[in-house]
């Protein structure tokens, strides 16, 4: 790949940015480049008294694995048992697509009214993120199995349990994978979104509603670069895995 | 050993309502160590009777009976080699071929012993780490069969195992399957469309008859082994069992 055509409108878009703060001419809108530098460039540094970056990214990071574990581990054994069984699927799934549509975010005042204000909420509402592209991928994944790989094994003797470990979940992973990415995507941005709340103390999202009742925009922008930044990483991460991980995908012969 | 297909049959309606009879009125009996060919043309419901032996399918009357048992699911003793895609990708060679060992509950230092000594048998030693993705279609099919091998079964089931390969290929592996087999002795029995491959091979061809697929003919093969493709005699058997098809 050529890299320089990727840098190109990175730094369009950078220097765009500053033209139009020096044109703009006021901080409480749009914050020169190098002041938001300065926030990013000392990620320890306490911020309003509310913690630093780094602090706040930390905990942002730590509520949305949990809540996605959490996500990830009730998602994959309904989807394998949606996958495999007939009349599972059909039970559950009139239920599954009533609730799909609705978004993570139209979730909070619901969770507020279970789990008050705090961790338990916002774990719920990263739960609720996440939970549906495991499930639909795990789904997807486990239907889709080689008919020839789960007969060979059964002519090897195999039992449910065996022809589960050996085949169908292995068989499957890709595609599971796949929606453990696009499940984290989404769980991402509930976690800020739900940081938003009234009542939250810490976390990106708060950090950047924070800032803004103090005009503070250099620090919202900051924010939201490391939001960015964040979740780009770890999708280069889980494809990085699966790149590795599943090579033999779509090299099945 | 003893297989025995007993008046077996095989009925089913499609989506759209139509009933089909895929095979009708088969008996058969196999002995042991014998080498048969089911031959017909696609559709005859051959792969079906296989898969029906094999107990992956249930008859719609009749019944297979391996050594005075009746055949209802899977048995240990027939492993079954399919056309392709029957390897597992995430799982390197030594462990693909290690594969039945391993549900059987075989330790992985034994089962390793088991499967190399297989592997090597068909010359793929250097191959145990690698993927099936980086074979060639016929190594593949190899390791499927050092797969069944190596299970010990009584039986091995043949579903045109080497119908994607090329020519040369595949006349190598037929080479080595009649190899492997007067090793081993194991009865096979082997389905295929290719009157060459059934000449080449089989002590006995049975031959089905498009839908509803019956037996015709039984041929038996009395020429020697190795058989030669290009001799007089191949020629000649093989022309016999083209004009009792085309009789059909």
């Amino acid at each position: 790949m050529r890299w320089y055509l990727k840098i190109i409108s990175p730094v369009l878009l950078l220097v765009a940015w500053e033209i139009a703060a020096i044109a703009v001419n006021n901080e409480f809108i749009l914050p020169r480049v190098g002041s938001v530098f300065v926030v990013l460039l000392q990620p320890t540094k306490d911020i309003l008294g509310s913690g630093s970056l780094l602090d706040n990214a930390i905990i942002s990071l730590t509520r949305v694995v949990s809540g996605f574990l959490l996500g990830i581990v009730v998602a994959i054994p309904i989807g394998i048992g949606m996958g495999r069984v007939r009349w599972i699927n059909d039970m559950v799934d009139p239920v599954i697509e009533l609730i799909r549509p609705i978004p993570p975010i139209a979730w909070i005042p619901l969770a507020l009214a279970w789990f008050k204000i705090g961790l338990a909420s916002i774990l719920f509402i990263i739960f609720i993120g996440s939970f549906f592209p495991v499930l639909l991928n795990t789904i997807d994944g486990v239907r889709r199995v080689n008919r020839t790989w789960i007969e060979t094994a059964y002519m090897y003797g195999a039992k449910e349990l065996q022809l589960l470990v050996k085949v169908i979940i292995p068989a499957a992973a890709p595609t599971i994978w796949t929606g453990i990415r696009v499940g984290f995507g989404i769980a991402w941005m509930s976690v800020v979104a739900a940081e938003m709340l009234p009542g939250t103390t810490s976390g990106l999202g708060y950090l950047i509603m924070y800032s803004y009742n103090f005009g503070q925009v250099q620090v919202i922008i900051a924010g939201m670069i490391v939001i960015g930044i964040i979740g780009l990483g770890i999708d280069i991460f889980l494809k990085e895995v699966e790149r590795r991980k599943f090579r033999w995908q779509g090299l099945e012969r | 050993m003893q297989l025995t297909i007993d008046n077996l049959t095989k009925e089913f309606t499609t989506d759209a309502g139509e009933h089909i009879v895929a095979l009708s009125d088969i008996n058969l009996e196999i002995r042991d160590s014998e080498f048969i060919c089911l031959l017909g043309p696609s559709g005859c419901g051959k792969t079906t009777l296989l898969r029906i032996i094999g107990g992956l399918d249930q008859p719609s009357s009749g019944q297979v009976i391996l050594d005075n048992q009746v055949i209802t699911r899977p048995n240990p003793r027939m492993a079954m080699i399919f056309q392709e895609y029957s390897l597992y990708p995430w799982r390197n060679v030594l462990d693909n071929t290690a594969f039945g060992l391993e549900l059987n509950g075989m330790s992985r230092e034994e089962r390793y012993a088991v499967a190399k000594r297989y592997l090597d048998l068909v010359g793929l030693t250097e191959f145990s780490q690698s993927f099936p993705y980086e074979l060639s279609g016929g190594m593949r099919q190899r390791v499927a069969v050092v797969r069944a091998l190596a299970v010990e079964p009584a039986v091995l089931l043949m579903d045109e195992p080497f119908g994607a390969l090329d020519a040369q290929t595949r006349n190598k592996l037929q080479h080595d399957l009649v190899d492997i087999w007067e090793k081993t002795k194991k009865t096979i029995l082997f389905v295929t469309h290719s009157v060459d491959e059934a000449v080449f091979l089989a002590d006995r061809i049975v031959v089905l008859s498009p839908r509803p697929g019956r037996i015709c003919e039984n041929i038996p093969i009395e020429q020697p082994r190795p058989r030669d493709r290009t001799s007089v005699e191949f020629a000649q058997v093989r022309r016999h069992v083209l004009d009792l098809i085309s009789l059909k």
